[in-house]
C-alpha cells in the first residue's frame, strides 16, 4: 500500500479514474475449455487482467512422499509470465507466487471432494498472461472455472474479489493505480452457497466499519462473479452437447447377428 | 520433445498410414496445420502474440530495457531468448529451472533471429560502449501437440515485428517501431519410416527418428538449421526438407504479412 497519497482517485461525485462508480466491477469475461492437452481449462479477463488456468489429475502424485492415503491433494501454481508487468520479472517462483500459490492450493482443497481420489494429486497451473492488480483473485477465479471443466466433483465453484480503500473511501476490485497508491486491499473468496470464506488477506488500515462494509460489498460481488463462472460453464456445455447430439451410435445392429 | 512412451497400436497406426502415403489428421506430406497468429495480445510487453499451429500454442513477449552492451558488440543492442515449458502446456512437462529440451528450442528460435539479423541490433544502440537496448524474447508454451520449433519460432517473429521500442518512458525521445532487416520462418520435418513428413503433431513427434528444422530468410537463403532425434536422415531427405522450409516460408511469411 502506498500509504494516504495526495493522489486524487475518486472524483467529487464518487467516479473513479477509469469511471466506475465505487462498488462496480471491472468488465470481466470467463471463457471455459480453451487448451486441449490439459484435463480442464479456463482464461478469465478482469479489466485489463488476463489468465489462464489449466487441470491435470487426478494423477499420480509426485513427489511421493506428499501422498495421502486417505485423500487428495490439490496443488495449485500460481505464476506470473515475464512480460506480464511493466518491469520484466524473473521466469520461476519467487517468495511471494510460493504465498499465493499456497493459499490458492488451501482454498480449493477445501471445495474438492478430495476423498474421493485417495493418493493422488490434483494439479492447476495458474498463469498470469498481463496483470493489472487483483491477479490472484483472477487466477483463482479461473482455477475454479478449470477444476470443474476438468469434471472435479466440487461443493461449490469458487468466486473470488479484492475488495479496498481508496481516498478514505471502501472500493471494490482495485486497479493498478488504486492499488499501488490505495490505504487498504482485502482479497477474498468465498463458497456462495454457504457463505463460508475461503481465502482473505489484508494489508493496509481500515477500521472495523470499514471492514464490514468492505466485506459486505465483496460478498455481493462474489455472487455477481460466480454467475458469471457458472454462465462460462455453461456455455462450455452446451458446444459440447451440440456436437455429441449429432452422432448418436447405437449399436442396434449387434443383436441380429447374434441371432 | 519429451518422449514419452507411444503406444504400440499408435505407432503401427502411424506406420501404416504412411506407408499407404496418408497421415493420422489427414494432412498431405508437405502440408502445415492450420496457422493462426493474434499479436498486442499483452499491453505490459512492448512486443506481443499468440500462435497457434493445430492444438499447439504459445505465447511470446518482448520486453527491452537499457543496459550495457558486450564487450565484443559495444555498437549493438543485445537479443536474449529464453523458452519456458510450462506445466500447463502438456502433463509431461514439470516445474523448475529450464531443461535440455526449452534450451534447445530456445537457443534455435533465437539462432533463427540473430543470424538473419532480423533486428537491426546496430540501430539499438544508444551510446556505444555504454548504453544499448536490451530485448528479451519470452516464449511460454500454453498448450502442446507437436512441433515446437515452428510454433516458437512464429510466436517469437511476430512478437518481435509488433513490438514498439520505449524510448519515451526511458527518457530517450520519441518510441519508435523495432527496426527489422527481414523474417526468419522456420519449418520443421521429421523422418518417419523414410517419409519427410512436415510440421509434425505430438504424436507424429514420438515415433519419429530424425528431425530437421530449416530457417529461411526472405530470399529463401538458410540461416539456421537442427537436427534431431536419434535417427539419421539421407542426403535426399535434407534437401527435401529444406526445399519444403523454403517454399511453406513463402507462404507462411505472406500469412502473417
Amino acid at each position: 500500500m502506498g500509504g494516504n497519497s495526495d493522489m486524487k482517485l475518486i472524483d467529487e461525485n464518487g467516479i473513479r479514474i477509469d469511471g466506475r462508480k465505487v462498488d462496480e466491477l471491472r468488465p470481466i469475461k470467463i471463457e471455459a475449455g480453451v487448451l486441449k492437452s490439459a484435463d480442464g481449462s479456463a482464461y478469465v479477463e478482469i479489466g485489463k487482467n488476463k489468465v489462464l488456468a489449466a487441470v491435470y489429475g487426478p494423477r499420480e502424485c509426485h513427489p511421493r512422499h506428499m501422498q495421502n492415503p486417505a485423500k487428495a491433494i490439490v496443488q495449485c501454481k500460481y505464476n506470473m509470465i515475464s512480460f506480464s508487468v511493466s518491469d520484466r520479472k524473473r521466469p520461476g517462483p519467487d517468495r511471494r507466487s510460493v504465498e499465493i500459490s499456497k493459499l490458492i492450493s488451501e482454498a480449493m482443497e477445501y471445495v474438492v471432494f478430495t476423498e474421493n481420489y485417495p493418493r493422488t494429486s490434483i494439479d492447476v497451473y495458474i498463469e498470469v498472461l498481463q496483470a493489472n492488480a487483483g491477479t490472484r483473485c483472477a487466477g483463482l477465479t479461473a482455477a475454479a472455472v478449470a477444476l470443474a471443466d476438468a469434471g472435479i466433483p466440487m461443493k461449490d465453484i469458487v468466486p473470488a474479489v479484492a475488495v479496498g480503500k481508496v481516498n478514505d473511501q471502501v472500493v471494490l476490485d482495485l486497479n493498478k493505480e488504486e492499488d499501488n497508491y490505495g490505504q487498504a486491499d482485502l482479497p477474498i473468496a468465498m463458497i456462495p452457497r454457504t457463505g463460508e470464506v475461503l481465502l482473505m488477506q489484508m494489508d493496509g488500515h481500515l477500521t472495523q466499519a470499514e471492514f464490514d462494509k468492505a466485506l459486505e460489498m465483496g460478498v455481493k460481488a462474489c455472487h455477481e462473479i460466480y454467475e458469471l463462472q457458472k454462465d462460462a460453464l455453461r456455455r462450455r456445455y452446451a458446444i459440447v452437447n451440440g456436437e455429441t447430439e449429432e452422432e448418436p451410435k447405437e449399436p442396434a445392429e449387434d443383436v441380429n447377428e447374434e441371432a | 520433445m519429451a518422449r514419452s512412451i507411444v503406444s504400440e497400436i499408435k505407432r503401427d497406426h502411424i506406420h501404416k498410414l504412411i506407408a499407404d502415403g496418408k497421415r493420422v489428421d489427414g494432412r498431405a506430406w508437405d502440408q502445415v496445420r492450420e496457422i493462426s497468429v493474434q499479436t498486442n495480445v499483452v499491453e505490459t510487453a512492448e512486443g506481443s502474440s499468440r500462435v497457434k499451429i493445430g492444438n499447439t500454442e504459445v505465447i511470446v513477449g518482448v520486453k527491452m530495457t537499457v543496459g550495457e552492451p558486450f564487450a565484443d558488440t559495444p555498437n549493438k543492442g543485445v537479443l536474449s531468448t529464453n523458452a519456458e515449458l510450462i506445466p500447463m502446456a502438456s502433463p509431461s512437462f514439470e516445474s523448475g529451472p529450464p531443461d535440455e529440451n526449452s534450451i534447445e528450442l530456445a537457443r534455435v528460435v533465437d539462432r533463427g533471429i540473430r543470424e538473419s539479423q532480423m533486428i537491426d541490433l546496430e540501430k539499438l544502440c544508444i551510446e556505444p560502449g555504454k548504453k544499448v537496448w536490451i530485448n528479451f524474447v519470452d516464449i511460454y508454451v500454453l498448450d502442446f501437440d507437436g512441433n515446437l520449433f515452428d510454433a516458437c519460432n512464429l510466436g517469437a517473429v511476430t512478437a518481435i515485428k509488433s513490438a514498439i521500442v520505449p524510448a519515451k518512458a526511458n527518457g530517450l525521445g520519441e518510441d519508435y517501431p523495432m527496426p527489422i532487416t527481414c523474417t526468419p520462418i522456420s519449418v520443421t520435418s521429421v523422418q518417419i519410416e523414410n517419409s519427410i513428413l512436415v510440421d509434425p503433431t505430438l504424436d507424429e513427434e514420438k515415433v519419429a527418428a530424425a528431425r530437421l528444422t530449416v530457417t529461411t530468410d526472405d530470399n529463401g537463403d538458410l540461416r539456421a538449421m537442427q537436427k534431431g532425434l536419434s535417427g539419421a536422415l539421407t542426403l535426399e531427405q535434407v534437401k527435401t526438407a529444406i526445399e519444403t522450409s523454403r517454399r511453406l516460408g513463402i507462404e507462411i511469411r505472406k500469412l502473417i504479412g
